[in-house]
């Protein structure tokens, strides 16, 4: 059988991998280039995902189950989200890679386009198989990323433990998309979702009994899989000490694109393929989970004495904020349609606001260490002296992650996901956000009060220009998330 | 109007920046003068609210901003916040003369930071949407922290970080009872649910919301037992915070009670208000009790704290529009007098270097203006009849009682015997102070007289406690009428 194969719809996706390959082209001909290269070509993603956006919905890779590809507007944000953090992340290595035992740069800079292009793909992904292989694609090139630094044990170290924990979290979900394929017959999200939906009545494909515990254990195992990539309890232990172990731009990408790449997956497969199952059970799960999540990360990030391991729980724990919403199926009823796209764009604003304040804490990081690691957090002592604008912007993308005025993208992203949950009548999750919000406040003062104690007024070192560059777009992108959220929350809806 | 109202808001916030970039740029002292002057400007402006009055609210501006979340940019200025806004204006201008003119370490930061507190009480004061209001209450948490960890005492940084939790709990609490609201009312106009008894919510949805809000905002008031947070932040606090926090933070928390919890639950405030009545009296008690006992004078100002709010919480709970005006009086009258005790006992703290009453005593030997006017503050607080204290709480015993239930009139008679215990402990803390033997401390004053720049902070608030002593009408009519249409809904 042969397919028409849409290559416009694929456009983002040929120039991320073109991207790859001419990132090490560069290297190899001209290697003042490389730096250009990759950043041009990720430009040129971005600005392909949003002149794809503008033709409408474009599919293609179609069977008669439905389409693996469909480019639309949510696809087109994802890509350009991913494009923006890569390119992000790439400005943010210079000083990594800049020094003496630094990462290769034209690998390093290869293996990032390559993870681009798998978070390219999977915005447009819909069906369990291609968002598998995309999210794969997204997290291999970061095993070697993570390893980078060079005579450094713990950055072994770390891409071992996040190699072990990514292969296995993988083969758990191709494990439940197996049984789901089993079960129904396809892997293509819309049929999967008519499978679930019971007994065909309009004389449509079989319908699968739902109340098959194999069917429930199918969905758990897709949906576990995919927890592991955002780190979510119980499958959080990975994340310290791998973004301890690798250079600080990789422990940005991993706490801002990576995680991404989960988020989205998690939100195609539970509120595209398996919406039909999503009842009180499945609603419990996420609650609890979300719940454990935040609160396991806020109550160890309490005891951090070293900003990255204190910043990687910290982000296990607006993992746990991330995926609260998720957690009001516990009281679905009714017309479930409404409440999972009050779930999406709960998560899916949540995820920006969060990314946008990631990047601005790492960047002021990358700013202040240049290519050293992030090192204990005392060091950081009498920042507001010696650079009184990086402590303002450092303060700023705390306050925000605390959900706290002036950093007013975090407290929007607080106030949304307390809204989806009250619409969904969650009342105790609502709570339980609000106290453990409290309890994240205690460890973001903590950071920010040793930021501007102490100190003499000496002459900082020299921020380089693609640093602050980068720095600065992050934190006015989050200043406007913060003043007009409603950008936000349309481009999500 | 309208733009008067935005620029009540938006003055203070622009000179905070100003101050913040001035001192960016090594201009200390111009940047704590420009401070100064944003924040007499935002005094005139607030005051100027008042020229129109006739509706109501007197005047609103409303423009969306997150239609998805609900929240509208809306405000307005009526008779229940013009008072508390002036205040807030007031007490704003004095704090930042005061840190010009006293050496104060960085003072164009602290400055800059009272002006952002001030930005956002006002907007808390005048939101009239309920997301607005939530995320103006959250403006003022890190400035005020901020001033508490940056210039407080030895301990500050375990009661700044007290201060901030406690506070953020309360916070996210009125959060989760906000949005219950906006989600069952499908709108966060503060004035169109007011006004339709609750926006359609049932009484048991009321009930949750009106607990979430309340138990929130009683942690700001601070009602017993949620006010543990408060004596540590006051004593740890630099003057000028202490005299923010009590003359306009805690005033968040009840004036919030009285727009937002019992304005749009007000099914949810009639049940429950008994319990609010009693934990009110208890706190007017258990307040009256440790002050007897305490030792320090900035602890014992603090605790008086918490009793006052008491009264004020006890008017609110009865929910009658004697109630409830009685509230806002004492609101502002807790305001202008415990202000001016934090002032004082600066002042004393100053010269003395201690707030240990054991080593206190003699003042009025040593230093016969400074402890004049402590004892004028003292009387005033204690309620003495002709001063401001009086009328808020003899009117809350009154509304108490005019509830004409038991329970209600054993309340009030409990309130009465407070408020003789409030005379016990200011007059106990007087002897101790003022009177008595020359204590060490007070023996090794250098300079016992007060600065001119002091006599410019204390007299206006001194004579904002006489004149509304006096002549109370002058804020209570406003007041009352206003109260009357936040009432209508509890009344049906």
């Amino acid at each position: 059988m042969t397919q028409a194969i849409d290559n416009v719809a694929l456009l983002p996706a040929y120039l991320a991998a073109g991207t790859a390959v001419l990132v090490l082209l560069a290297d190899l001909l001209l290697p003042r280039l490389t730096y250009a290269a990759a950043a041009l070509g990720t430009i040129g993603v971005g600005a392909a995902a949003i002149w794809v956006g503008t033709l409408g919905t474009r599919q293609t890779f179609c069977l008669a189950d439905g389409c693996s590809f469909v480019a639309d507007d949510t696809g087109a944000l994802i890509a350009v989200v991913f494009s923006a953090l890569t390119l992000g992340v790439i400005g943010l290595s210079v000083p990594a890679l800049r020094a003496p035992d630094g990462p290769p740069r034209g690998e390093y800079l290869f293996l990032l386009a390559c993870s681009l292009a798998g978070g390219v793909v999977l915005g447009y992904a819909r069906d369990l198989i291609t968002i598998v292989v995309a999210l794969e694609t997204l997290t291999l090139p970061l095993y070697a990323l993570v390893g980078f630094r060079r005579r450094a044990v713990a950055s072994a170290e770390a891409s071992v433990d996040f190699l072990v924990v990514s292969v296995v979290s993988s083969a758990v979900t191709l494990m439940g998309a197996a049984l789901l394929y089993a079960l129904t017959g396809t892997v293509h999200l819309t049929k999967l979702r008519e499978a679930l939906s019971g007994p065909a009545t309009d004389g449509g494909p079989q319908g699968v009994d739902t109340s098959l515990p194999l069917v429930s254990v199918a969905a758990v195992l897709v949906l576990v899989g995919i927890a592991f990539k955002i780190a979510a309890v119980p499958f959080h232990a990975w994340a310290p000490a791998t973004y301890e172990g690798a250079p600080l731009p990789v422990a940005a990408y991993l706490s801002t694109a990576s995680k991404v790449g989960g988020v989205i997956a998690l939100l195609a497969v539970a509120l595209g393929g398996l919406r039909p199952i999503l009842d009180g059970t499945a609603g419990v799960l996420f609650a609890v989970v979300a719940v454990a999540t935040m609160t396991v990360g806020n109550l160890a990030a309490l005891r951090q004495t070293r900003m990255v391991r204190l910043l990687a729980f910290s982000s296990i724990a607006q993992a746990g904020y991330l995926l609260a919403p998720l957690g009001v199926f516990v009281y679905a009823t009714g017309n479930i349609g409404d409440t999972a796209n009050t779930v999406m764009t709960a998560v899916l604003a949540y995820t920006v606001f969060y990314v946008l304040l990631e990047i601005t804490v790492f960047g002021v990081l990358i700013a202040v260490r240049g290519g050293a690691q992030g090192g204990p957090i005392s060091e950081y002592a009498g920042l507001a002296r010696r650079s009184p604008i990086l402590a303002g912007v450092f303060v700023l993308a705390l306050a925000g992650l605390a959900g706290l005025p002036p950093g007013l993208a975090g407290l929007f992203a607080k106030v949304t996901v307390v809204d989806a949950l009250l619409k969904g009548n969650a009342v105790w999750i609502a709570v339980a956000v609000a106290v453990n919000a409290v309890i994240g406040l205690v460890y973001y003062v903590r950071v920010a009060s040793v930021v501007v104690r102490g100190g003499t007024p000496e002459q900082a070192a020299r921020v380089p220009w693609p640093v602050g560059l980068v720095l600065a777009a992050a934190t006015i992108a989050a200043l406007v998330a913060g003043v007009a959220p409603q950008w936000v929350l349309a481009a999500v809806g | 109007m309208n733009a008067l109202l935005i620029a009540v808001v938006a003055v203070p916030a622009l000179g905070a920046g100003a101050a913040a970039v001035l001192g960016y740029l090594k201009k200390e002292r111009a940047a704590a003068i420009a401070g100064t002057a944003f924040a007499a400007l935002g005094l005139v402006l607030a005051a100027l609210l008042a020229l129109d009055h006739s509706g109501a609210p007197w005047s609103r501006v409303r423009t969306e901003w997150v239609p998805l979340l609900h929240l509208d940019f809306d405000l307005g200025v009526d008779g229940v916040s013009y008072p508390l806004v002036v205040l807030s204006g007031l007490l704003t201008l004095l704090c930042c003369a005061f840190t010009v003119w006293k050496k104060t370490d960085r003072p164009h930061l602290l400055i800059a930071l009272l002006l952002i507190v001030d930005a956002g009480m006002l907007g808390v004061f005048l939101s009239l949407n309920l997301v607005l209001f939530f995320v103006f209450f959250e403006v003022v948490l890190l400035p005020m922290f901020a001033i508490i960890a940056g210039w407080g005492g030895a301990n500050r940084r375990h009661a700044a970080v007290k201060f901030a939790l406690y506070t953020l709990l309360g916070s996210l609490l009125l959060l989760v009872g906000i949005f219950v609201v906006v989600t069952g009312a499908e709108t966060g106009d503060i004035i169109a649910i007011t006004a339709s008894g609750g926006g359609g919510l049932s009484r048991n949805t009321q009930l949750l919301a009106f607990v979430l809000l309340a138990v929130g905002l009683a942690i700001k008031a601070p009602l017993w037992p949620l006010h543990s947070w408060l004596p540590d932040a006051h004593t740890e606090a630099p003057t000028v915070g202490s005299v923010i926090l009590a003359g306009v933070l805690l005033k968040m928390g009840t004036y919030g009670l009285i727009r937002v919890a019992v304005g749009v639950a007000p099914e949810g405030a009639s049940r429950a208000a008994l319990v609010l009545g009693v934990l009110a009296v208890v706190a007017i008690l258990v307040a009256g009790l440790v002050c007897l006992a305490q030792t320090e004078l900035k602890r014992l100002i603090a605790y008086s704290s918490v009793g006052h709010m008491g009264f004020v919480l006890l008017g609110i709970a009865t929910l009658t529009p004697a109630g409830l005006t009685a509230a806002l009086l004492g609101n502002i009258a807790h305001g202008l007098i415990t202000g001016l005790l934090f002032f004082l006992a600066g002042a004393v703290k100053d010269r003395a270097h201690t707030g240990e009453l054991a080593r206190l005593g003699g003042l009025r030997e040593v230093a016969p203006g400074l402890s004049g006017l402590l004892g004028f503050t003292a009387l005033a607080s204690l309620g003495l009849p002709g001063l401001a204290g009086f009328w808020g709480e003899a009117f809350a015993v009154y509304a108490a009682i005019q509830r004409h239930q038991a329970l209600w009139t054993v309340l009030a008679v409990l309130a009465a015997i407070g408020a003789a215990l409030a005379a016990a402990y200011l007059l106990r803390m007087l002897r101790l102070v003022t009177h008595g033997g020359t204590g060490e401390a007070v023996a090794a004053i250098a300079r016992p007289g007060l600065a001119r720049y002091e006599w410019a902070s204390y007299t206006p608030l001194a004579a904002g406690a006489l004149v509304l002593g006096l002549a109370p009408f002058l804020v209570q009519a406003p007041i009352a009428e206003a109260v009357t249409g936040i009432l209508q809904a509890v009344a049906r």
